[in-house]
């Protein structure tokens, strides 16, 4: 079942929860919602649940071509996984499992032996068996997720939405249950949407994400995509660490100052025009694009070590630029750290393997300019 | 080394309990003055009421209630109380379930009102019922050419019972439900059910002990309620003489052993009501000890791990 959503607003009084949003996700897809508190994902993912409806006058919502706006959130048959899961603590898991059957009229209700034969199945789907007796206060967090998980299952939802599956959970549950849904998802193959505001989950577990800012959508791709051609400054610095140089660099054609500690831009290599570009925008370095070299190595800008964290499967290097001052974040290899046997307060050289910056198009919208580091000249060289 | 930090942490711990626990003699002194002023206020009266009650043996207490106008007095208490505890049980679960679970104009106000029995004098909330119903109260000559009889008669008394019992309920409930939140009732719609199959199996089950909590305390109050019913009922014997009226007039009227006979019966009915309170209080921490208890260790749960 494909999800479709066309100019969604959403306003909450005076404020904007939701802007002229729209949204396709495809069939048996897994989709991530990402970004910050606020950006307006938890709302579109309970307008999608029919339990927010959206303003009045704009936008539709398809589930496979077929126009659900009207539809009250009963009759939507949407599987929802609420963050603190939301389990009837009077029932048992059994009964919880089981709660969407038995609510349905009597000519639609199964038997109280199917009903149960049904919850028990699923919870040998969310590998629980054997709990179906228990209260929900005497599971851990996992499970109760499991179980809330199994809950939404039972009604053969059309979607499944899930808010911050994971928020609650400890560090080392998270993982594996992170792990398990994938598996999961592989497994039944159902239409999912997830919310997260962890960057690193959403990239992880997801096969498309949509990364919002800000009660709009700032950028719909894949992982891959996402991570590697982001489409503004605020994707870059959300999804991923990311040193920013606000050094700015200038266009050499009028590199009149040749003092000047800036980095240089080759206007004709970059196929971008020095006006499209100021000369002020920040430059983006991953961590692992900053190469640590000896210092005085040719071609490298001057760096003096501040950090050395090596409790990791890798190295996380804290840098100063000596004649910006600017703190850099670099990543390098255990073995590449052992081999470059440096220590805090030591002089070091850096270079940059891969630079973005984002520059304005002729619709005044801004793209991202990916250079190796031989488009970008620093002076300092 | 771990060892020394703990053995040393427990040991400042003790101490600190310790240098904050006050002399044995500071402690006897409080324990002794607590528990006179409850034997002097509490426990003394309510001996004296028994005292009182069966001063002239079980024979003559048994007797004193076999009189028509003590027995027509402790029905129309039941009746009473058996009408205004139910409206104000429905009553309470509708205001709760409107001021916890949803946001519209007026809410402050609404909570206000509730409060309103119990922030006035009895006397006064009866006074209210008088003006409105009474023979030269606004509607009184409406109800008079209709032929109905409001203030001195039943109804008065079931209404100004109603009024002063309104909170109890609701002031327990409003509580319950905006602790349990709104997201059980919002899973039950995602998973098909019907506002009304939401709060029936969902809201109410959650609530259920502070409900009955709310409506023991109600009961209680129905029951015992004096002043308004006493400005409203009119005093008529056999007729509108409710329990603790009933009690005034035998005392007024020097019948000590029957007065106090009824009086043990209500505060029998007190005793009764502590006796639920206690019951569920005891109810709901057990049940929050075998929420708190952790599975973790069952081999159940070992083997249903990730």
């Amino acid at each position: 079942m494909s999800i479709q959503a066309n100019n969604i607003s959403k306003h909450f009084g005076a404020t904007c929860a939701l802007n002229d949003v729209s949204l396709k996700v495809k069939k048996g897809h897994l989709t991530a919602l990402v970004g910050p508190s606020g950006s307006g994902k938890t709302t579109l993912l309970r307008i999608l649940a029919g339990l927010e409806n959206p303003d009045p006058g704009g936008g539709e919502l398809l589930f496979h071509g077929e126009d659900v706006s009207g539809l009250p959130v009963q009759k939507r048959r949407v599987g929802m996984v609420f963050q603190h899961y939301a389990l009837f603590r009077h029932l048992t898991v059994e009964q919880n499992i089981g709660f969407g059957l038995s609510v349905r009229d009597r000519s639609e209700r199964p038997s109280r032996k199917a009903i149960r034969d049904k919850a028990r199945e699923l919870l040998s789907l969310v590998q629980l068996e054997g709990l179906g007796s228990r209260l929900p206060q005497q599971l851990s967090g996992g499970q109760r997720q499991r179980v809330a998980l199994a809950r939404a299952l039972a009604i053969e939802p059309r979607i499944l939405l899930l808010d911050e599956p994971f928020g609650a959970l400890d560090a080392k549950v998270r993982k594996d249950l992170r792990r398990w849904l994938r598996q999961f998802h592989e497994e039944v193959r159902l239409t999912t949407v997830f919310v997260t505001h962890d960057q690193e989950e959403a990239l992880e577990l997801a096969d498309e994400v949509v990364v919002m800012s800000n009660a709009s959508v700032a950028q719909v791709g894949t992982p891959q995509e996402v991570f590697d051609r982001p489409s503004s400054p605020f994707v870059i610095e959300f999804m991923g660490n990311v040193n920013r140089l606000e050094s700015g660099y200038w266009p050499r054609e009028s590199d009149a100052d040749a003092s000047s500690p800036q980095p240089h831009l080759h206007p004709d290599t970059d196929g971008i025009h020095s006006r499209e570009v100021k000369p002020r925008d920040p430059l983006y370095v991953r961590p692992h694009d900053i190469e640590i070299r000896p210092a005085d190595e040719d071609g490298t800008l001057p760096a003096r070590v501040l950090h050395i964290f090596s409790a990791g499967s890798v190295g996380r290097v804290t840098l100063e630029r000596i004649r910006t001052h600017e703190i850099l974040e670099a990543e390098v290899s255990r073995s590449e750290l052992d081999e470059l046997n440096i220590g805090a307060g030591d002089a070091v050289g850096i270079r940059f393997r891969h630079i973005r910056l984002f520059a304005r198009n002729a619709e005044g919208q801004q793209e991202i300019v990916e250079k190796e580091k031989t488009a970008v000249r620093f002076t300092e060289e | 080394m771990s060892g020394f930090t703990q053995s040393h942490l427990g040991h400042s711990a003790r101490s600190a309990r310790r240098a904050l626990a006050p002399s044995p003699w500071t402690k006897a002194a409080f324990i002794v003055l607590a528990l006179a002023f409850l034997a002097l206020f509490l426990f003394l009266p309510l001996a004296a009421v028994f005292s009182e009650a069966l001063r002239k043996g079980w024979g003559t207490f048994v007797s004193s209630f076999n009189d028509t106008d003590a027995l027509h007095a402790i029905k129309l208490t039941l009746l009473v109380a058996g009408i205004a505890v139910p409206l104000n049980t429905v009553f309470g679960l509708c205001a709760s379930w409107a001021i916890a679970k949803h946001d519209f104009p007026g809410k402050n106000f609404l909570l206000t009102l509730i409060d309103l029995p119990f922030a006035i004098s009895p006397v006064i909330s009866g006074l209210i019922y008088v003006l409105l119903f009474g023979a030269h109260g606004w509607l009184g000559p409406w109800l008079a050419e209709h032929d109905i009889q409001i203030i001195f008669a039943v109804p008065g008394i079931i209404l100004a019972t109603v009024f002063v019992t309104f909170p109890f309920v609701a002031r327990e409930l409003i509580p319950a439900m905006q602790a349990q939140g709104n997201d059980e009732e919002l899973a039950a719609l995602t998973l098909g059910a019907s506002g009304w199959q939401a709060f029936r199996r969902v809201t109410l089950p959650n609530v259920r002990w502070a409900l009955f909590y709310g409506v023991v305390l109600c009961n209680a109050r129905a029951m015992g309620e004096f002043g308004a019913v006493s400005v409203v009922s009119g005093h008529i014997r056999g007729e509108t003489n409710t329990m603790p009226l009933q009690v005034e007039i035998l005392y007024n009227e020097y019948n000590f052993v029957a007065a106090f006979a009824m009086a043990a019966l209500l505060a029998l009915l007190a005793l009764a009501t502590l006796a639920a309170k206690s019951l569920i209080e005891w109810r709901v921490a057990s049940q929050l000890r075998a929420d708190e208890r952790q599975p973790d260790n069952t081999p159940l749960h070992k083997l249903a791990k990730l």
